[in-house]
C-alpha cells in the first residue's frame, strides 16, 4: 500500500465509508439532522482535499495512466482497475468540489428524511468519482449505471410536484440507452480477451465490428450528455430535482457522457468515429441551435438552464468527434467549465425558489434592488454561460469551435450562431429576474444571500473568472494525454495530425 | 452386472442424500410418536440435517459414479447441492414467524421439506433416465402435499390441486420424452446416450424425446409457455411455502436441466440450442409485460421469477462453459434474492395480517424503513441495477450469450430488463413516494437477520461474494466439459 496505489481508492471509496458512518447516526429531529449534516459535510470536505491531492500528484508530462491498481477480480472478466490520465484526472476534483457545495445547499431546503438524503448523495459521489477513476470496462458500466440508483431516489423522494413522472422517465431513458453499451462491452470483451481499459486503448477493433460498438456507446452516452434528439428526460428530470440533485445532473452527471466518448468511443473506434463524425456534428449543431431557441420561450427558470446546458453539450460533442487537440482539449475545458457554471447556476435558482418556492420567471423582477450581491453573481455566472471573454464558458466554446473549424468550417459557422442564441436566453432571463422595477408584493422583504449560499457562489465564481483569464492549469493537466489521443486517433483514420501541440 | 455396493464407504458419495432421507424418517417418528409434537423443535432439528448435509457435500473428499452409473457427484452437482441445501434451509427459517396463520404448525412440515430437499438431491446427481425421474417425483409428490398443507384455505387447496395436475402432465411428457429417448438409443444411462448420439444416433426420434424431456423441465423451472401454475400456485400456496417452491426445486430442475442438455445431449446441441433459445426469449418477454398489470406482490414475484428463469436460460443457450457457469452464478444469486424478497414479504404485516397488495405498501419507507430499504435494494438487484448482485448475475449468463454470438437474445434479453424495470420500480414508487395508509408491524427477529445478512451479500457482492463464487461456479462447470 503506497500512496500512488491507494489514493484513488480512498478517494473513490471515502464518501461510502461516510453514507455507513450515517447509518450510526438515527434521529429526525432538528438536532440529529444537523449532526447527520455535519458528518456528511466532513465526509465530503475530506473527499475534496484528497481530490485536490490526487490533482497534485499527477504527472501532466506523463501522457499514461498514473495511480494505477490492476488485480483480477471476479472470474476472469472483471478486474478492481484504477487509474487516471490528463482526460479523467480533472473531474475527479471538480466531483469532489461540487460535494460539499450540495450539502451545503440542502442544509436549510431539505428536512424531510434528511439522513436518507445524505446517504443516497455519498453513494452518488463514489458512483461518480469511480466513472473517473475505474479502469475496467465493466467496473466501468457498474459505477455508470449505478448513478441511476440514487438519482432516481432524489428525483422520486425530494423532488417537486411531477418527480415521479421525471424520475421515470430519467431512469427508463438512461437504462435502455446503456444496457445496449453493456452488450458492447461484452462484445469488446471476447473481442479483445480483456476489459482493462489500458489496453483496450492500443488494441485495433476490426473495421467491421467498429460501427456497430460504437453506435451501441453512442446509444448509452448521446442519451446521458445528453445529445437532441435524447434529451427528452433532462428538462423534466431538472425541474423536479432538488437543487442539489440539479446540480450533480448538470455539473457532474452529464460530464459522463462526454467522458464515455473521449474514453471509448473515440480512441478505440477511431474508424467508426471518423465515420459517424458527420452525423455526430448534425445532431450537436442542432443541439446548439434548437435547444437554443427552445431556451429562450421558456418561462421556468431551471427548465431555461437545463435547455441552455443540452446546447453548451453540443459544444462537446462537436469538439470531441472534430478529432483534433483543440477540439479534444476545448471539449474538455467545456465540460469542466459548463461543471461549474451550469452548476453554479441551478444553486441561484435554488437560492431565490429557497425563498419564493417557485421557479416562474414573470415571478421575479427587479430583484437587483433588494439583492444586490446575489445580483452581482448571477451576472458573473449568466456571463459566463453566454460565453463572454474573460469567463471560463468563453474557453471551452472558443477552442472547439476553433478545433471544428478545422475539419468542417460549415459546422463551426452553424454552430457559432448558438453563441448568440445563448446571449439571447441568458440576458434575458437575467433581465426579466434581476433588472426591471420591484413591484411584485412578494418579493419585498426578500433577502440578500447568506453566508452559506455566499461560500458556495463565491468560490465557484472566483473559478469561473480564474480559468477564463488563465486556463493553463486545466490545459496543461490535459495536454499530453489529449495528444496521444489525437495522434492515435489520427494515425488510425489516416489523416496527418495538424498542428500538435501548437500551443 | 453386478453390483458395485460393496460396502457402506462405497456408497460414500450418497451419504448426504442418506442422512437427509434418514432425518426425514427420524424426525417423522419423532413427529408420530410425542404427544405433543413441537413443530419448531422440529424444524431446527430438520434445518440441522440440512446443514450436516451441507457440510458432507462440501468436504465429502470422493466423488464418483455410483448404483451402477444411476448417481453420480461431480463438482456441478456438489455445487447445486449446496443451493438446494441452503434454499431448503432457508425457507424453513421463512415459516416460523407465520406457521400457525398458514397451517404450517404440523410437524409433517419439516419432515416433507427433507423429503422434498432428498428428492432434489437426487436430482442433481442423476445420472440415468430412471433415478432422475424417481428424484423428480420423490421432490414433487412431496411438494404437492406442502402446497395445499393450509388444509381449511379453499386458495391454497385449489393451489395443491392445480399443481398436482400440471405437475402430473409434465411428469407424463417427461416420462414420455424418456421412452422415446431409451427406443431410440438403447440406454438409459446419460454417459451413454451421449455416446450413442455421437456415434451417428440422432434421429427424429431423439430429437423427440429431448423436446418432451424438456418440456416437462420446462414445467418444473416454469419457462414460457409451461409457465400457468406459477401465478396460481405462488399466490394460493402460503407465503412461506411459495418462498420454498421459488427456490431449492427451482435450481435442482435447472441443474438436471443443464446436466441433460450439456452432458447427454451435447453432440446434438444445435436441436436443443433452439428450444432453450425459445424458452428463454419467451420466459424473459412475457413476464416483462405480464407483470406489469399485477396487483398482488406474490404474483409480481411469480413473473418476476419466471422472468429470471428466462434470463438464466440466456446462459445455457450458448451451451458452453461460460454459459454454465454463468447459470451456476445466476442461480446461486436469485436463490439469495428470492430468500430475502420472503423475507421482507413476510415481514410487512398490518392489522394481524400479511399485507399482500402492492398498493398497501404505501409509505413503508416512513413507518418501517429498514424493511423498505432491503426491498428497494432487492427490486433495484432484480431490475439488474450495478453495483447490486443482480447485475453480476446478468453480467455473467449474458456475457456468454455474446461469446456465442447470439446477439439477437442478449438484445431482446436486455431490453426486456428494462421493460421489467418499470413494475420494479413501481414497488419502490410505492413505498418511497407515497404516503403511508397503514399501520405496519414489527419485523420478526428471525427475519430481519436473514433480510440482514442476504442484503449485505447483495449490496456488497462485487467484494464478498464476487470472486469466491465466480471460482465455484468455475470449479462446478468445469466438470461437465
Amino acid at each position: 500500500m503506497t500512496f500512488d496505489n491507494s489514493i484513488l481508492t480512498i478517494v473513490t471509496f471515502l464518501p461510502l465509508v461516510g453514507a455507513l458512518l450515517l447509518l450510526f447516526f438515527p434521529g429526525r429531529d432538528e438536532a440529529a439532522a444537523n449532526t447527520q449534516r455535519w458528518v456528511a459535510l466532513i465526509t465530503t470536505l475530506v473527499t475534496f482535499v484528497l481530490t485536490l491531492m490526487v490533482w497534485a500528484h499527477f504527472d501532466p508530462a506523463n501522457a499514461g495512466f498514473q495511480m494505477v491498481v490492476n488485480v483480477p477480480w471476479i472470474g476472469e472478466s472483471i478486474g478492481y482497475r484504477m487509474g487516471v490520465d490528463g482526460i479523467s484526472v480533472l473531474f475527479i476534483p471538480l466531483t469532489g468540489l461540487l460535494m460539499p457545495m450540495c450539502v451545503l445547499a440542502s442544509w436549510d431546503s431539505v428536512h424531510n428524511r434528511v439522513r436518507e438524503y445524505l446517504i443516497v448523495f455519498l453513494v452518488l459521489e463514489t458512483l461518480m468519482l469511480g466513472v473517473f477513476s475505474t479502469l475496467d470496462g465493466a467496473m466501468f458500466y457498474v459505477f455508470f449505471e449505478g448513478t441511476l440508483l440514487p438519482m432516481f431516489l432524489i428525483i422520486g423522494i425530494w423532488g417537486g410536484a411531477r418527480r415521479i413522472q421525471a424520475a421515470y422517465k430519467f431512469f427508463f431513458y438512461t437504462f435502455v440507452g446503456s444496457v445496449l453499451m453493456l452488450l458492447a462491452i461484452m462484445a469488446i470483451y471476447w473481442q479483445a480477451g480483456t476489459l482493462d481499459i489500458a489496453k483496450l486503448l492500443t488494441f485495433k477493433f476490426d473495421k467491421s465490428v467498429q460501427p456497430w460498438l460504437w453506435m451501441a456507446f453512442f446509444a448509452s452516452f448521446a442519451v446521458k450528455m445528453p445529445m437532441w434528439p435524447f434529451h427528452r428526460w433532462l428538462p423534466e428530470a431538472h425541474v423536479e430535482a432538488p437543487t442539489g440533485g440539479s446540480v450533480i445532473l448538470a455539473a457532474i452527471l452529464l460530464k459522463l457522457g462526454g467522458y464515455g466518448f473521449l474514453r471509448f468511443s473515440l480512441p478505440m473506434f477511431p474508424d467508426a468515429s471518423a465515420q459517424f463524425a458527420n452525423f455526430v456534428f448534425v445532431l450537436s449543431v442542432a443541439a446548439i441551435i434548437l435547444t437554443s431557441l427552445i431556451a429562450l420561450v421558456q418561462t421556468d427558470m431551471k427548465k431555461l438552464i437545463a435547455y441552455s446546458s443540452v446546447a453548451h453539450m453540443g459544444f462537446v460533442t462537436m469538439g470531441i468527434f472534430a478529432g483534433n487537440v483543440y477540439g479534444v482539449q476545448g471539449a474538455i475545458f467545456q465540460m469542466i467549465s459548463h461543471g461549474i457554471v451550469s452548476g453554479a447556476l441551478f444553486f441561484i435558482v435554488g437560492v431565490v425558489y429557497d425563498r419564493m418556492h417557485t421557479r416562474e420567471i414573470s415571478a421575479y423582477g427587479g430583484l437587483v434592488e433588494r439583492m444586490p450581491r446575489y445580483a452581482f453573481v448571477f451576472m458573473i455566472f449568466t456571463m459566463a454561460n453566454v460565453g463572454l471573454p474573460g469567463t471560463s464558458g468563453f474557453i471551452g466554446e472558443f477552442l472547439t469551435l476553433l478545433g471544428t473549424f478545422q475539419i468542417n468550417t460549415w459546422v463551426a459557422a452553424f454552430a457559432t450562431t448558438g453563441v448568440i442564441l445563448s446571449a439571447c436566453y441568458a440576458l434575458y432571463l437575467y433581465r426579466r429576474v434581476v433588472f426591471g422595477a420591484l413591484t411584485k408584493e412578494a418579493l419585498m422583504g426578500i433577502l440578500d444571500l447568506n453566508w452559506r449560499e455566499a461560500t458556495i457562489l463565491i468560490p465557484l465564481a472566483v473559478l469561473t473568472i480564474y480559468f477564463g483569464v488563465y486556463p493553463a492549469p486545466i490545459l496543461d493537466a490535459t495536454r499530453t494525454a489529449v495528444d496521444l489521443l489525437v495522434t492515435n486517433f489520427s494515425a488510425a483514420v489516416g489523416h496527418v495530425p495538424a498542428a500538435v501541440a501548437a500551443h | 452386472m453386478t453390483s458395485d455396493i460393496t460396502s457402506f464407504a462405497s456408497l460414500a458419495p450418497a451419504y448426504p442424500e442418506m442422512l437427509v432421507a434418514a432425518g426425514a424418517l427420524v424426525l417423522l417418528l419423532l413427529g408420530v410418536f410425542s404427544k405433543k409434537p413441537n413443530t419448531i423443535v422440529l424444524s431446527w432439528l430438520a434445518i440441522l440435517v440440512l446443514l450436516v448435509a451441507m457440510a458432507l457435500v462440501i468436504l465429502q473428499p470422493v466423488g464418483g459414479i455410483i448404483f451402477s452409473g444411476g448417481f453420480i457427484l461431480d463438482g456441478f452437482a456438489r455445487y447445486m447441492k449446496v443451493l438446494v441445501l441452503g434454499g431448503s434451509a432457508f425457507a424453513l427459517i421463512l415459516s416460523f414467524s407465520t406457521n400457525k396463520e398458514n397451517g404450517l404448525d404440523k410437524f409433517e412440515y419439516p419432515v416433507l421439506v427433507l423429503l422434498a430437499t432428498a428428492g432434489m438431491m437426487m436430482m442433481v446427481s442423476a445420472n440415468d433416465l430412471m433415478s432422475l425421474y424417481v428424484g423428480l417425483e420423490l421432490q414433487s409428490l412431496a411438494l404437492y402435499v406442502v402446497a395445499a398443507i393450509k388444509r381449511d384455505s379453499e386458495k391454497a387447496t385449489e393451489a395443491g390441486l392445480k399443481y398436482f395436475v400440471l405437475g402430473a402432465l409434465s411428469s407424463g411428457m417427461l416420462l414420455y420424452g424418456a421412452s422415446l429417448i431409451y427406443g431410440f438409443t438403447g440406454h438409459t444411462q446419460l454417459d451413454q446416450i451421449t455416446q450413442v448420439i455421437a456415434s451417428g444416433g440422432r434421429n427424429i426420434g431423439v430429437v423427440f424425446g429431448v423436446v418432451f424431456l424438456l418440456a416437462g423441465l420446462a414445467f418444473k423451472i416454469s419457462a414460457v409457455p409451461f409457465h400457468m401454475w406459477t401465478p396460481d400456485v405462488y399466490e394460493g400456496a402460503p407465503t412461506p411455502v411459495t418462498a420454498f417452491f421459488a427456490t431449492a426445486p427451482k435450481v435442482a430442475a435447472m441443474a438436471l436441466f443443464i446436466r441433460l442438455v450439456i452432458e447427454s445431449f451435447a453432440p446434438i446441441s444445435q436441436d436443443w440450442q433452439q428450444i432453450v433459445i425459445f424458452l428463454s426469449i419467451a420466459s424473459m418477454v412475457l413476464a416483462a409485460f405480464a407483470a406489469i398489470g399485477q396487483r398482488n406482490m406474490k404474483r409480481l414475484i411469480a413473473y418476476s421469477s419466471i422472468g429470471h428463469i428466462g434470463f438464466a436460460l440466456v446462459g445455457l443457450s450458448s451451451g458452453t462453459q461460460v454459459g454454465v457457469e454463468g447459470v451456476a452464478i445466476y442461480m446461486a444469486i436469485y436463490i439469495v434474492m428470492t430468500v430475502c424478497l420472503f423475507a421482507a414479504l413476510l415481514s410487512v404485516r398490518a392489522d394481524g395480517e400479511a399485507v399482500e397488495e402492492i398498493s398497501d405498501y404505501a409509505g413503508l419507507a416512513q413507518r418501517r424503513p429498514f424493511v423498505a430499504a432491503i426491498i428497494a435494494i432487492l427490486m433495484f438487484s432484480l431490475i439488474g441495477l450495478p453495483p447490486l448482485a443482480g447485475f453480476f448475475a446478468k453480467w455473467h449468463v449474458f456475457l456468454a450469450a455474446i461469446e456465442a454470438r447470439l446477439f439477437v437474445l442478449a438484445v431482446i434479453g436486455v431490453l426486456a430488463s428494462a421493460v421489467s424495470a418499470f413494475y420494479y420500480l413501481r414497488v419502490i414508487k410505492t413505498m418511497y413516494f407515497d404516503e403511508p395508509v397503514r399501520q405496519f408491524e414489527r419485523v420478526p427477529s428471525e427475519l430481519a437477520a436473514v433480510m440482514a445478512v442476504m442484503g449485505f451479500f447483495i449490496v456488497t457482492y462485487y467484494f464478498t461474494l464476487g470472486s469466491p463464487l465466480a471460482s465455484w461456479a468455475h470449479t462446478a462447470s468445469g466438470s461437465l466439459f
